[in-house]
């Protein structure tokens, strides 16, 4: 077993962790368990990326290209195919094991960027058999774009998320036919630009306010019920139709990755991540967090900045120069689901980042008593940003506490 | 004639409505910046995608490159553009940015890898000095 010694450790290759290595800089080492960096990035083969970031619009690969000549200018040492199995928090020391075995590093400060997982199907308690041929849509994007592989033949996909979406369109291209897009609620999930371009233009069926009832097959899948529910979700009778298809795709959800840190880490329950501040400190005080494990965040740039963030304030906690200062709660008030992060730290850039729980119009977002900021429309799919400007920085971090709620009006 | 249309250029989706009177444009409404008029004016005649896909890769690390048209191309012939795609292959390594096809269906537009794919012998010799610490 080899043994090492960093100032800085990032878990994780994805898009939060090359940012992160590469502001923490030199005497950084960052793991990742696939063979090559990039995370979901490589596989994410449509245009829509990097408008925040670099002001044109990339492919997901392109925009991990130039994240990687980033990481590679820093000089920061990265090991692929390496996956982390354990972390003592008294040390903290980081066992791994790699291409040439188990690996033992001793960090400084360690940076969280595992992103997150699929929701499984057996999340849905689906009556019925369990036949091959049901498929998360990040692994089917995975089967086509990286392994040129189609996972059959006739499609039915459950979720109208963005990937869900993009998968429709991706598989017909491919040759499969989509036989339609399934949602629960009465609106689809993802951006109304990926209703038009991946469904609308391939004329593939968006079916709201539908469930699955029950799958079939044996080996195989051979078909999926479906039914039209109500308000609360149930199916109603007589509403059944039946999907003759072998392939059942699935986009019901992402989430965030925290297995190895939660028994050490006070996590915030909503946003299912761990609780950080403004630097993307957790409460405790070596470790990090950037990315999709700390809240599911709607674009890839966003996730870029707080990975930047966290390996910067990592790389300043190694050297002993992050200040340790009082930090002011933020507190979630009315119409706030996701809150990041969950305290401010004095004379640092600060950006809230949250979602409201249901659509509201001509809305007032506020935080504190310090800062409203009018919003003709919010919706639970669209993550609001809002930046703090540090006069009004200043005036918040007198408080102990600070809500931030929308309003309507 | 007139056309409901939501515009695709930013995340926003602007719905816009299009007055078009002998194929030509002759009202636009609903859009909040200058880029959705432009989309307006070609997609109320005739509509056009970047298209993004892959192409097969022989002796890569990896068994496909992903490419893009370089420009956007009709609607109507993606699926003709994809029928001829899934003709091609190309040698590994494959730089980003390199063009895999010209002239796709005789038109200016080309198809250009949006990622690198190194010889496969390559990258394993690649991934071992990586991983010597």
């Amino acid at each position: 077993m080899r043994e090492k010694v960093v100032d800085v450790l990032v878990v994780g290759g994805g898009a939060a962790g090359m940012a992160a290595a590469a502001s923490a800089g030199a005497q950084t080492l960052l793991l990742e368990c696939d063979a090559e960096v990039g995370g979901v990035l490589n596989q994410c083969i449509h245009t829509g990326f990097g408008l925040h970031r670099y002001r044109e619009e990339l492919t997901g690969p392109e925009f991990g290209h130039r994240l990687l000549g980033e990481l590679e200018r820093s000089r920061a040492e990265v090991i692929s195919g390496c996956t982390v199995i354990d972390i003592e928090h008294h040390g903290p020391v980081v066992h791994a094991v790699g291409p040439e075995g188990r690996l033992r590093i001793r960090p400084k400060a360690l940076v969280w960027a595992t992103g997150a997982g699929e929701r499984p199907f057996g999340s849905l308690m689906t009556p019925g058999p369990r036949p091959a041929g049901i498929f998360t849509a990040g692994l089917a994007q995975r089967f086509v774009n990286i392994h040129g592989f189609l996972p059959g033949k006739r499609a039915l996909i459950l979720g109208s998320g963005d990937i869900g979406l993009i998968m429709a369109r991706r598989l017909h291209l491919e040759g499969m036919e989509v036989a339609a897009v399934v949602e629960v609620q009465p609106f689809p999930g993802g951006l109304t630009r990926n209703v038009v371009q991946c469904l609308e233009d391939y004329n593939i069926p968006l079916l709201l306010c539908h469930g699955i009832t029950e799958v079939h097959g044996r080996d195989r899948l051979t078909g999926v019920t479906i039914a039209q529910v109500d308000k609360s979700r149930l199916p109603i009778a007589g509403s059944e139709r039946h999907f003759a298809v072998d392939t059942l795709i699935l986009s019901i959800g992402l989430i965030p990755e925290n297995e190895l840190i939660l028994p050490f880490t006070p996590i915030d329950p909503v946003n299912r991540g761990p609780r950080v501040n403004s630097l993307m400190q957790t409460e405790v005080p070596w470790l990090f967090a950037a990315g999709n494990n700390v809240v599911i965040f709607d674009l890839v740039d966003t996730v870029a900045a707080v990975g930047e963030m966290a390996g910067a304030s990592a790389a300043l906690y190694a050297r002993g120069e992050l200040p340790q200062e009082r930090l002011t709660r933020l507190v979630r008030g009315e119409n706030v689901l996701h809150l990041v992060p969950s305290s401010l730290v004095a004379e640092s850039p600060t950006v809230l980042y949250l979602r409201v729980s249901r659509p509201i119009n001509a809305a007032m977002v506020h935080v504190g008593d310090v800062i409203s900021r009018k919003q003709s429309v919010v919706r639970p799919s669209e993550m609001i940003e809002i930046h703090i400007p540090q006069d009004a920085l200043r005036e918040l971090v007198k408080k102990d506490e600070v809500h931030v709620k929308v309003t309507e009006g | 004639m007139e056309k409901k249309l939501t515009c695709v250029s930013c995340p926003i989706g602007c719905g816009i409505t299009v007055r078009i009177e002998d194929n030509v444009v002759t009202r636009i409404a609903g859009n909040q910046c200058p880029r959705g008029e432009t989309y307006a004016q070609q997609e109320a005649i005739d509509p056009m995608r970047v298209l993004s896909t892959s192409v097969r890769v022989i002796g890569g690390e990896f068994p496909l490159v992903s490419v893009k048209t370089d420009r956007p191309v009709p609607k109507r012939l993606i699926l003709q553009i994809m029928n001829y795609v899934r003709t091609l292959s190309i040698e590994a390594p494959v730089k980003i940015g390199q063009v895999v096809a010209e002239y796709l269906l005789g038109m200016s537009a080309s198809l250009v890898a949006t990622r690198e794919v190194h010889l496969a012998q390559q990258r394993t010799s690649r991934s071992i000095s990586e991983n010597s610490l």
